[in-house]
């Protein structure tokens, strides 16, 4: 390390230089300050980056969460262009595959995606990765990513019967599962009003009808009064009890209410 | 009505955890009461003898998180005054030396003595050094040791004219508990940002959005992103910036789910949730954001095991007692100070406490839900204070005397308050993430930060001491409340912000 402090304070940029950070990153990668020299002299010496790329992912193994390390691989891939597009979404896949929720590794990868390009395939591997765990929100997260940005999809409008379609089959599955409800909702993101009206949603849960009503009241299971005449309110009532971890708020929601006609 | 295929890997971790959290609850429950009331005790001198232990050898022996000192020192330090300890004099001179040589010359601070020295502001535009994280971890530091040497020994960097303070909550954060925060500043930091991001200094940092003010004549639009890590391991916050004259944009990081991310189009995550939350509160923007959708993910965070998540369908942590149960204390702090009605509000008086029990141990259930955390009391709500249209950035959270006005928490407090003492808690020091992990300084901090919290939830004003009833435990477990924006212990806040106000 005091070999580094020294080269590092003469602003020496030379091939020793650049042993000498690859040599302190082993020590410590966490160092920020030997990543940026380590840029500086790679820049100064024009090395080949596709070696670059090799060393990071030798620390990579042992460091997938090293936010340096994400760093300065989006500062390599920057200068070798769309030519490391393929190569580099694999290796994402493959980190992926070891941690399939890593917040870094995700982030890399929508912005190689953006960068770079590459979002013919994307769908389908958000697709297998559902297959896989249907409760991998970061997979749902990258669904949404892509069905409103892949240039390929014709954005959220064109895409969005199938994926209620599929979101609303999901649900139907694992109706516990938090992350298709949401997906649900975000598909009509600030648009509640079409959100209620759509068929496909309201057929499966939200039946305006004596049926659906039926259900509900069988729920309220109190016998000291009884259930609100307005259907949010009761919900709320039910839900205050049946979901007593957030009773505190589902009587703030309640209040919320718009006051019932 | 579960899907008859095999658990998948999601699926199975949870079911793992909760075994886990649920055993130790069941073994809580079949304790004697005197055996009960010990497990819910806070180890006060065990957590401070650990946190002791960890100051004094803040020397060479740290490795991995070399670059990440002062971060260590403001846990430290920040769990210590939680519990209303002090560090000896000569520690503390030590520490203060140490943090002091941390400092750039040209302001800012580095990871370590000497990192920030080098390249001033040509390093800043393509990298991170001083690294904006540190800066707030170090001023932080500083700011809970109190006292004027500590506080006279931050070279306040507004003064150069340059900017050193770049991007969002550590930024602004900084800024403001410095008393520097003005729109010139904020301006300043937009333009920097803005080189930053032409720069191509693109960085993997996580993030927050924030917008700046329209400043100036020119109404410079720009988006502030920060990214704050909510994880320990790490470098944890650092900066970042997209520019637009769209506000969509910049609020794109608020992500469909309600919560928000690190950059646009990532996943909704508790610290970058807080970070931005806060952020946002701190320039003035919050309206922006969509604040109840924000709430509905939020409250979702909270799991069976009582604790918090940090995003959907991930495993508890406590961390995140402090990540997402602060967002709770920085939206109670926006209502009452807004007087949104939507909130039930108490009747000011200490009568009628909700029904939350002073021990767990009576009527929950295997799993630990607090059954009757709390009844109804819409009858409460009306209209408190004034309903001026912005939160006053200075005075959230010292604002006004309340008494012990009351509001009801929007997470369940006692549920999280047993997940920290129960799950989180190592009874020879130290807290953790979940049973099975080691505990470490980073948990150790937030655990206690969410705890304080939690015991302050009912109240309005976190000044005045809480009821009994909302202390889970012993009332010796009361924590020294936090400012929540920047989450220092508030009578340091409180004596940083005089300092540097009449400074």
């Amino acid at each position: 390390m005091d070999y580094f402090r020294a080269i590092y304070k003469a602003d020496e940029r030379s091939p020793r230089a650049l042993r000498l950070t690859r040599r302190a990153i082993h020590l410590n990668p966490g160092n920020y300050t030997v990543w940026h020299f380590r840029r500086l002299v790679l820049e100064a010496l024009n090395t080949d980056l596709d070696e670059e790329l090799d060393f990071i992912q030798r620390i990579a193994n042992s460091n997938s969460k090293n936010y340096q390390l994400w760093h300065h691989r989006r500062w390599v891939i920057e200068r070798l262009g769309s030519n490391a597009r393929a190569k580099e979404l694999h290796l994402i896949k493959s980190i992926l595959s070891l941690d399939v929720k890593n917040y870094h590794a995700w982030s890399h990868r929508q912005w190689v995606l953006q960068a770079l390009g590459g979002w013919e395939d994307e769908l389908d591997y958000c697709q297998q990765l559902l297959e896989q765990d249907i409760f991998n929100n970061s997979a749902w997260n990258q669904r949404y990513f892509v069905v409103t940005r892949s240039p390929f999809l014709g954005g959220l409008i064109a895409v969005r019967a199938s994926e209620v379609r599929y979101s609303v089959e999901a649900i139907v599955a694992n109706p516990n599962n938090e992350c298709p409800w949401r997906y649900l909702r975000g598909l009509y993101k600030d648009d509640i009003e079409s959100l209620v009206n759509d068929r496909e949603i309201s057929s499966v849960c939200l039946k305006p009808s004596q049926e659906f009503r039926d259900a509900v009241v069988a729920l309220w299971t109190s016998d000291t009064h009884p259930l609100d005449a307005d259907l949010a309110t009761a919900i709320c009532d039910i839900l205050e009890h049946v979901d007593s971890l957030r009773a505190s708020y589902w009587i703030w929601r309640k209040n919320k209410l718009p006051i019932a006609a | 009505m579960e899907s008859l295929t095999s658990p998948t890997v999601t699926q199975r971790d949870q079911l793992l955890v909760e075994q886990q959290v649920f055993s130790l609850f069941k073994t809580f429950y079949n304790m004697p009461p005197s055996s009960q009331s010990f497990m819910l005790e806070l180890q006060r001198e065990n957590h401070v003898e650990y946190l002791t232990n960890g100051l004094k050898q803040l020397g060479p022996s740290f490795c991995v998180l070399d670059a990440n000192r002062p971060w260590i020192c403001y846990w430290i330090l920040h769990s210590i005054a939680l519990m209303d300890e002090f560090v000896d004099p000569e520690l503390e001179d030590n520490t203060i030396d140490f943090l002091s040589r941390c400092e750039d010359p040209n302001g800012g601070y580095g990871g370590g003595p000497g990192q920030a020295s080098k390249f001033g502001i040509l390093s800043l535009l393509t990298s991170n050094m001083p690294h904006l994280a540190t800066t707030y971890a170090a001023v932080n530091s500083l700011v809970t040791l109190g006292g004027d040497k500590a506080l006279s020994s931050v070279n306040r960097m507004h003064d150069g004219g340059e900017i050193d303070v770049r991007a969002c909550y550590t930024a602004i954060s900084v800024a403001s508990l410095l008393n520097i925060l003005d729109d010139k500043l904020v301006q300043n930091v937009g333009n920097y940002i803005l080189r930053c991001f032409k720069v191509g200094s693109h960085s993997s940092f996580s993030s927050t959005t924030v917008l700046s003010e329209h400043v100036g004549k020119e109404s410079v639009s720009c988006g502030l992103k920060i990214f704050k890590n909510a994880k320990r391991d790490q470098n944890l916050v650092g900066h970042f910036v997209s520019v637009t004259g769209s506000i969509a944009h910049i609020l794109n990081c608020q992500t469909y789910e309600g919560g928000i991310s690190g950059e646009p189009g990532s996943e909704a995550h508790g610290g970058y949730t807080f970070c931005g939350l806060a952020t946002m509160i701190l320039i003035n923007e919050v309206d922006r954001l969509d604040l109840s959708s924000l709430i509905d993910w939020v409250v979702f965070r909270q799991g069976v095991e009582g604790g918090f998540q940090g995003r959907t369908n991930k495993l508890v942590d406590g961390c995140y007692s402090f990540w997402q149960g602060g967002i709770f204390a920085l939206i109670k702090r926006l209502n009452s100070t807004k007087g949104e009605r939507s909130i039930p509000l108490g009747d000011g008086e200490d009568s009628d406490p909700e029904s939350p029990r002073t021990t767990a141990s009576s009527d929950a259930t295997e799993e630990g839900l607090n059954k009757d955390l709390s009844q109804d009391d819409s009858h409460s709500q009306k209209d408190h204070h004034d309903t001026s249209s912005r939160v006053n950035v200075a005075d959230i959270g010292h604002n006004s005397s309340k008494g012990h006005a009351k509001v009801n928490p929007l997470f369940n407090s006692l549920a999280l308050q047993q997940y920290i003492l129960l799950c989180s808690q190592d009874l020879n020091g130290g807290l953790r993430d979940k049973p099975g992990k080691s505990r470490d300084h980073y948990h150790t901090c937030y655990c206690l930060s969410g705890l304080s919290v939690c015991q302050r939830s009912w109240l309005e004003d976190e000044d005045a001491p809480p009821l009994p009833h909302a202390v889970l435990g012993p009332y010796s477990n009361l924590l020294e409340p936090i400012h929540p924006l920047y989450n220092v212990v508030l009578d340091r806040y409180q004596e940083a912000h005089e300092f540097y106000t009449s400074s």
